[in-house]
């Protein structure tokens, strides 16, 4: 398959319709507006719907709804708007249905600012809703990996029949690079996806059918559910992906992931010319996070880990730091409210860090 | 020669009792509900989505499929659920704080699109679940426990009237108000259900079927007392009738 050109914005949303995605609800926010659009003029050529809901909260309720019937079902929106969709997000984990939403974040608290941040990792990461559910999370760092990790949230969304989050950021959903686009779903492949969900479907059973219930009513209490939703959680640990970056010889070890970890591999390649021993650790799922990457470093050789993040204050640095357990000391470069991560200043801690 | 002319839905759980109060007219809407369903014979591709409010208890006892909303937005998970599934006939059942209050954006927005939903929205003029606070359609002098010198259009507006504000759109086919105080207006009750769900399968578009009810335990009357407040008081507030019937290309 050839090579094309595509704005990461539209790069998920045509990899979410390869996927066999066949509803999208959305609301306007920016920097993510590519996907709704995108969406609106490519879902009914392959017989799917679009809905431009009234508001965020409506979108991911049009999808909670659309998902029940056992349809590939995603939306979209940036950090504010996201916030609107937790409880939607929260009913879906309830009740144990397949969805992928995607969040390109932005600045914040608030309204913040409409350029890139990662100010919603412990949002996205810890709890994207009420009620103390858990799930995937997946950051790409460039357009090809939000193109497959998009791909791939499907397959698990249906799998654990729980929620998937595309953490990414406006970087990402702006930029156009050359990527390879995935196999496209065909229609009797998407049917057959949908097919398979029938026995718990929304769709309407036959009295004598015995439809395998959802969430409420599978259980005659709650804590049961809690029970069993924690034991999928305990099985994530095979879903963990990592890149761990020249970490061999490191002598300090940045931690970053999404658009900073790209910034921080560019900064990488200079300082090893210039013989700085410093590594990376890119977490590629922050949930579940690989703390083992972290917690297995040679503390003897490691004199620092250098966080970066485009948060003020830092959120993985938690993560970090529970691995580490002050093994040795870390330290952040940090830039925030949508001013994005400077190489520049990624050198000069790195440096500094070094010739401790 | 013996014939069977009434008989339990089957669409009720023989096995369970019902959850509601004494006087309330859920239990009736409910039964409706089933019977209208078995006319049509759609027992085997209908969903319910319920709101949050007394109208979840159902879910105990209906037999068909249902899932729940989050409060007020069961009018956007409906449409989720008939975009992707069309040949599913899915109603929302809703109260009039979930429909009136905190969904009042999913419900004028679906109406407004002409989803192909059915709504059947039960009107008490009070949240009964959580225990007698004041709703969107409490009556003006009607005490609720967030009221407790009574509604005062000064303080809490007036009474919001879902059917009349969803005939201000223009894409709404079916909007009637109803009752079940007497076997009359159950009938009538019936058959509004009916056409709101012949409506869908039509493919004509939204309709809703407004059902004016008692709270008995939460309007502080007995059972009778309660009917009477609701002939002499709801009914002034909210007239019984047909808001708009698009149904045969009328209004």
């Amino acid at each position: 398959m050839a090579r094309i050109f595509m704005k990461g914005n539209e790069a998920i949303a045509e990899a979410a319709v390869r996927a066999g995605c066949r509803f999208y609800a959305g609301y306007p926010i920016t920097p993510q507006n590519e996907i709704p659009e995108y969406m609106a003029r490519r879902l009914p050529e392959v017989g799917g719907n679009f809905v431009q809901g009234e508001s965020e909260v409506a979108s991911i309720n049009l999808v909670y709804g659309s998902a029940q019937t056992g349809t590939r079902s995603m939306t979209s929106s940036s950090s504010c708007g996201i916030s609107l969709m937790s409880e939607g997000i929260s009913f879906i984990a309830s009740a144990r249905i397949p969805a992928v939403y995607v969040n390109v974040a932005r600045g914040g608290p608030g309204i913040g600012a409409i350029q890139p941040a990662q100010q919603d990792y412990l949002q996205a990461t810890k709890a994207s809703g009420n009620g103390g559910f858990r799930m995937i999370v997946l950051a790409p760092y460039d357009v090809q990996e939000a193109v497959d990790m998009t791909y791939a949230a499907f397959d698990i969304a249906d799998r654990d029949r729980n929620p998937v989050l595309i953490l990414a950021d406006g970087v990402l959903g702006t930029i156009m690079e050359p990527i390879m686009l995935p196999e496209e779903k065909s229609p009797e492949e998407v049917k057959a996806l949908k097919d398979a969900k029938r026995n718990w479907a929304l769709v309407g059973h036959r009295p004598d059918e015995k439809r395998a219930m959802i969430e409420p009513g599978r259980f005659a209490g709650q804590e049961p559910a809690n029970i069993e939703n924690a034991k999928l959680y305990e099985t994530w640990d095979k879903d963990i992906q990592v890149e761990e970056y020249l970490i061999d010889d490191a002598e300090v070890v940045i931690a970053a992931y999404g658009i900073s970890a790209r910034i921080a591999k560019s900064a990488i390649s200079l300082l090893r010319k210039d013989g700085y021993k410093v590594g990376l650790i890119r977490p590629k799922t922050v949930s579940p996070f690989p703390y083992a990457s972290f917690a297995n470093l040679d503390f003897g050789k490691v004199k620092a880990i250098l966080d970066v993040e485009m948060s003020i204050p830092a959120q993985m640095i938690w993560d970090v730091q529970y691995a580490v357990r002050g093994r040795c000391p870390i330290e952040t470069t940090l830039r925030s409210g949508g001013e994005i991560m400077g190489r520049d200043q990624i050198l000069k801690a790195a440096k500094e860090l070094c010739e401790r | 020669m013996e014939q069977l002319v009434y008989k339990r839905t089957s669409l009720i759980r023989p096995d369970t009792s019902s959850g509601f109060c004494p006087g309330c007219m859920h239990s009736t809407v409910c039964k409706l509900i089933g019977e209208v369903i078995e006319d049509l014979h759609i027992e085997d591709k209908v969903a319910v989505v319920f709101g949050v409010g007394c109208n979840g208890l159902a879910m105990n006892y209906l037999t068909f499929d249902n899932t729940t909303s989050p409060h007020g937005r069961a009018c956007a998970v409906a449409n989720g659920v008939k975009k992707s599934s069309p040949e599913t006939i899915v109603f929302t059942y809703q109260g009039d704080g979930d429909l009136g209050s905190i969904g009042l954006g999913e419900t004028v927005a679906a109406a407004n699109r002409g989803d192909n939903i059915s709504v059947i929205f039960v009107n008490n003029g009070i949240y009964g679940m959580t225990g007698g606070q004041m709703a969107p359609t409490t009556l003006i002098g009607m005490k609720a426990t967030t009221a407790p010198q009574g509604r005062k259009a000064e303080l809490h507006g007036y009474p919001m009237h879902m059917c009349e504000l969803l005939d201000s759109l223009t894409a709404p086919v079916y909007l009637e108000r109803v009752s079940c105080n007497t076997a009359a207006n159950v009938i009538k009750t019936r058959k509004a259900m009916k056409k709101a769900f012949q409506n869908q399968i039509d493919g004509k578009g939204f309709s809703m079927v407004e059902i004016v009810t008692t709270c008995p335990t939460n309007w502080g009357y007995s059972t009778l007392d309660a009917l009477t407040f609701l002939e002499e008081e709801m009914f002034k507030e909210y007239p019984l009738g047909v808001i708009r019937d698009k149904t045969e290309g009328g209004k």
